[in-house]
């Protein structure tokens, strides 16, 4: 499976998209295969500061209560509010309008060290 | 018995493969959770036909001039009422009222009964109607016939429409609850208008062998029904809607048939039968807690196990939860203490770590509609 090749991916199955000194990140379609279908996603607020790899929001399938994990770490600057009432999106377009949140990051070689598109594709192969 | 770690397969294993099933460790079998998505295959099921692999279920054969004397003894239904070509639903009780298993008890002749038991309990069941024959002063023949027996089962309003193409079998004249004894494609099936969905549907039980082209007769002939597999994960979804008790979650040993709203599955009335003095003294006394349907008010997904508050104090806990695709509601079924039960009671349910307001509504939370 080929994934998009301006991301970077973290092996929890998230993605960063960075453009100048914002990242935006989401979940994989790997991620969203696995879930299923997606029905509910709980975010933290614009402000909350996040540490890369720790837990910042919980998502929900049909079946399964998951954790949602940084890829980076960063401050939230806005998070997608379509989620709330379009839960579905993150099955049918996670790297576009199922996008999760945007953050300031606080570290921009903690996005170099994560997985770009090859490597993410041969870790879900 | 399977050996520790290792999963049973169902006829249909290969299919299911074949169908891009994910398949996950169910009661000990390797069974299909959803083909592609729970909420499309809920849906269909709502809409049209679905069709589910259910070999894993359990079957008893009771056979001999005593069963029917047997069969009142050991279960809390009163068997002795059903017709040839009838079912019930049932459960197998322990002395002290508490549930060993539910099961839909099945006359297929004046002497030949079917117990239709859950995957998860078919030893248990076996174990308990052993005992009860060792004690008992009964002498009919006992045979799980599990192994060498599939189910497939087309359940959804389209269902009927579809199978009239393939048997010779009136069906209209085989009503809810009822069964008969045909062929379906060609294969000898009992062919029983029951299921597990809250919409109408057949379970097609037949020989092992005969499981996969019986459920690709029915497959091509439903495609105009637009029918598709369906799996454990929207069987879930669709009995949950239907206010359908699951044997593990709405119902355990330490749960008896009163308070999980089955009270009048009990005939008391029958003579004496396994657990009558306790289940009695439950009836009279009333039960002390009770199975209630919940929606969330406030947006959070009550799940089994989470505990369950009135007035912030712990009350109970949801024993199944989940997003309704037919309603669009959080709902969920949960047990609380019977005297604070009542319909439009305010509850909170705590979803990680905090309280959600859930009110408590009529059960079913679905009901299909009939004509």
């Amino acid at each position: 499976m080929a994934y998009p090749d301006d991301l970077r991916y973290s092996k929890e199955h998230e993605w960063v998209r960075v453009e100048g000194d914002t990242a935006t990140i989401g979940i994989t379609s790997f991620a969203a295969d696995e879930l299923g279908d997606i029905v509910f996603i709980e975010l933290p607020e614009p402000g909350t500061t996040l540490t890369q790899f720790g837990t910042f929001g919980v998502i929900e399938s049909v079946k399964a209560v998951s954790d949602l994990y940084a890829p980076i770490s960063g401050e939230v600057l806005e998070i997608n509010e379509a989620l709330r009432d379009a839960p579905e999106l993150l099955n049918s377009d996670p790297f576009g309008d199922g996008w999760i949140a945007r953050l300031r990051p606080a570290d921009p070689a903690e996005v170099d060290a994560l997985m770009d598109a090859d490597a993410y594709a041969a870790e879900t192969a | 018995m399977s050996q520790a770690g290792t999963l049973r397969r169902t006829p249909l294993h290969e299919l299911h493969v074949e169908l891009g099933a994910r398949m996950v460790p169910f009661a000990g079998y390797e069974m299909p959770v959803q083909y592609r998505s729970i909420i499309d295959e809920h849906r269909t099921v709502r809409s049209a036909v679905g069709l589910f692999d259910l070999s894993h279920m359990g079957e008893v054969e009771v056979r001999g001039e005593e069963a029917v004397a047997f069969l009142r003894h050991a279960v809390v239904s009163d068997p002795a009422r059903l017709a040839v070509g009838q079912a019930q639903y049932s459960m197998l009780c322990d002395a002290d009222g508490g549930i060993i298993d539910d099961l839909i008890v099945y006359r297929r002749a004046d002497d030949r009964f079917w117990l239709v038991c859950n995957a998860s309990n078919r030893e248990a069941v076996v174990a308990q109607l052993r005992a009860l024959l060792e004690h008992g002063d009964f002498g009919p023949d006992l045979e799980d016939v599990s192994d060498r027996t599939a189910l497939v089962a087309p359940q959804g309003p389209s269902t009927a429409a579809l199978l009239a193409g393939l048997t010779d079998l009136d069906l209209d004249a085989i009503a809810t609850y009822h069964a008969a004894e045909g062929t379906v494609a060609g294969v000898a099936c009992l062919v029983a208008r029951t299921g597990y969905t809250g919409e109408d549907g057949f379970e097609l039980f037949c020989a092992a062998g005969d499981a996969r082209p019986l459920w690709e007769a029915v497959a091509a002939a439903g495609e105009p029904h637009g029918v598709r597999p369906c799996g454990l994960g929207a069987r879930d979804t669709l009995r949950l809607e239907a206010g359908m008790p699951l044997y593990g979650n709405e119902l355990d040993r330490d749960t008896n048939p009163f308070e999980v709203n089955l009270g009048r599955v009990v005939k008391l009335d029958k003579g004496d039968f396994v657990g009558r003095a306790a289940l009695q003294a439950v009836q009279q006394a009333g039960p002390r807690r009770k199975l209630v349907g919940l929606q969330m008010i406030d947006n959070a997904i009550p799940r089994a196990g989470y505990e369950v508050r009135a007035g912030g104090e712990p009350v109970g806990h949801v024993t199944s939860g989940t997003l309704s695709p037919t309603l669009g509601t959080k709902i969920a079924m949960a047990m609380v203490p019977a005297g604070l039960a009542g319909i439009g009671t305010a509850f909170e349910v705590v979803v990680r770590d905090r309280p959600y307001r859930a009110e408590q509504v009529k059960l079913p939370f679905y009901r299909r509609p009939r004509d």
